[in-house]
């Protein structure tokens, strides 16, 4: 993301280019170039995000919380593991593949089978957040711990640091930036990830909602639930970014302010 | 008995040989350069003083007991600065402080006194990335000596900052040993900077390096400014060449 301090002018260009996007598209809908049955105009989806409101809330914070769920415990999981796989290089060599691997598998693939196992409530879609969101982090993490130059665990190792003094003093710190990249695309996928899984069955949240909406032919609500998923997500990754400016205050000075 | 005294260290890497044979010592109070060209092996045998690398014959002794392969009795000074990014200089500085247990605050309190002594009043609550390359070094220095060992290796220290830089830090450092008193030995490939900052100076040379040759250098340490200036350290710097050649 941009620099906070962003000026307006510097964020102008993106905003015109938006602005004529949607101004096109409701153009195209007003003249019936493409009628409404297809796509409705930005307008009356506006209308409908307006009136379905407390609708949308109520199925949002489903999906939030599986999506806040599974971040945590993916970011839990994605500490263990990349601590684990940096202290010991065998488990780094032998997970590296295996990690790849299940990365390849598409979300959406395993979505019904861990309905399958799991059930309708919430329990499959925390896990499919988990499974999405894990591995950018661990990726992130790892990759920090292995930045660091030979030269600091030199001076460490002259000054006796032990193992843990290495790793809270430089160690760390020096992964938090890649942390927070990671944090940042994961964010981003545990809601998309939520609401997938929720397409696949369950009785409340986003996704469930974006297939009811969808199959009653009401594309004005279907494209308010995107509205509401593009803005939660924007939401979400401001909000990672608030966190890594309160986590790293060195990180603003070193841009050279 | 020397403060700090290696003998017939010898290092191998992959069957070559890095050092070999080497014998130095270091007195309290003194300052001793240890000059050769690069490749020469200096910063193996830093390695091995510091008891980050263990040699393959010899021993390091410090105050005559043996420390061959320990880490943690003699502090270490890179060529880089080595602060940390994301901490304030005076926890860069009270870094070995806090490593041996102390208390943050209190490791500070230490430190605080010490920063107008080594030029750094004003810095305590800045990040490294906002001072400049050569109070960076001097942090760095401040570091070293908060390490509290008796004494300290300098790899190179000046050698990545510019020209202007380099000769102010030599008369800070000059200045600074004064105030306080840190048996050194320094790595250099500079002979001025070995001239005039010596009690004695090593001559390492060769692939693998050996010690070719001892030089004392009489004039004080207390009386060094202008010394590089004069006919008596232009003598010195034809024999060191003389030597390396």
């Amino acid at each position: 993301m941009k620099e906070k301090s962003g000026n307006i002018t510097a964020k102008l260009p993106a905003a015109v280019a938006l602005l004529i996007i949607v101004a096109l598209w409701e153009l195209a809908c007003v003249t019936g170039a493409i009628p409404s049955y297809m796509l409705p105009s930005p307008v009356s989806v506006i209308k409908a995000f307006i009136t379905d409101f407390p609708n949308l809330c109520y199925h949002a914070s489903i999906s939030l919380q599986e999506a806040a769920y599974g971040l945590l415990i993916g970011v839990a999981l994605a500490f263990c593991m990349a601590g684990l796989m940096d202290r010991f290089s065998i488990l780094n060599r032998a997970f590296s593949p295996i990690m790849i691997i299940t990365q390849t598998i598409p979300t959406i693939a395993i979505a019904p089978v861990l309905v399958l196992w799991m059930g309708f409530g919430m329990a499959p879609k925390i896990t499919l957040v988990v499974i999405t969101t894990f591995f950018p982090i661990t990726v992130g993490l790892l990759e920090g711990y292995q930045s660091i130059d030979a030269d600091y665990m030199n001076l460490m190792r002259s000054m006796n640091a032990t193992r843990m003094q290495i790793f809270r003093h430089v160690k760390f710190p020096a992964a938090l930036p890649y942390f927070f990249s990671g944090l940042r695309i994961s964010a981003s996928y545990a809601v998309v990830g939520a609401v997938i899984s929720e397409w696949l069955g369950g009785f409340e949240g986003l996704g469930v909602y974006m297939t009811r909406v969808r199959k009653a032919y009401a594309f004005d609500k279907m494209f308010a639930v995107i509205f509401l998923i593009v803005v939660i997500s924007l939401l979400l990754m401001w909000l990672v970014n608030v966190l890594k400016n309160v986590t790293m205050p060195w990180a603003k000075v070193q841009r050279g302010a | 008995m020397h403060l700090l005294e290696a003998s017939h260290i010898t290092k191998q890497y992959d069957g070559r040989t890095i050092i070999r044979d080497i014998c130095i010592h270091l007195d309290k109070g003194e300052l001793v350069s240890l000059l050769g060209i690069s490749g020469s092996g200096k910063t193996t045998l830093f390695q091995i003083l510091s008891g980050l690398v263990s040699p393959e014959e010899g021993k390091v002794l410090l105050n005559g007991e043996e420390v061959t392969g320990i880490p943690g009795k003699i502090s270490y000074m890179f060529q880089k600065d080595l602060l940390l990014p994301h901490k304030k200089i005076i926890d860069n500085v009270t870094l070995p402080l806090v490593l041996k247990g102390k208390k943050k605050k209190e490791a500070r309190q230490e430190a605080a006194p010490l920063f107008p002594v080594f030029g750094l009043e004003g810095t305590e609550y800045m990040y490294p990335a906002q001072i400049s390359g050569g109070m960076r070094q001097r942090a760095a220095f401040l570091r070293t000596y908060l390490s509290a060992t008796e004494a300290a290796l300098l790899d190179e220290p000046f050698s990545a900052l510019d020209m202007i830089t380099k000769g102010q830090m030599h008369e800070w450092y000059l200045d600074i040993m004064q105030k306080i008193n840190l048996s050194t030995l320094l790595i250099t490939h500079d002979i001025d900077e070995a001239i005039l900052l010596s009690d004695r100076i090593y001559l390492l040379t060769g692939s693998p390096g050996i010690i070719e040759n001892e030089l004392k250098i009489d004039r004080p340490r207390s009386d060094r400014s202008g010394f590089e200036l004069t006919d008596e350290f232009l003598e010195y710097k034809r024999r060191i060449m003389g030597a390396l050649k």
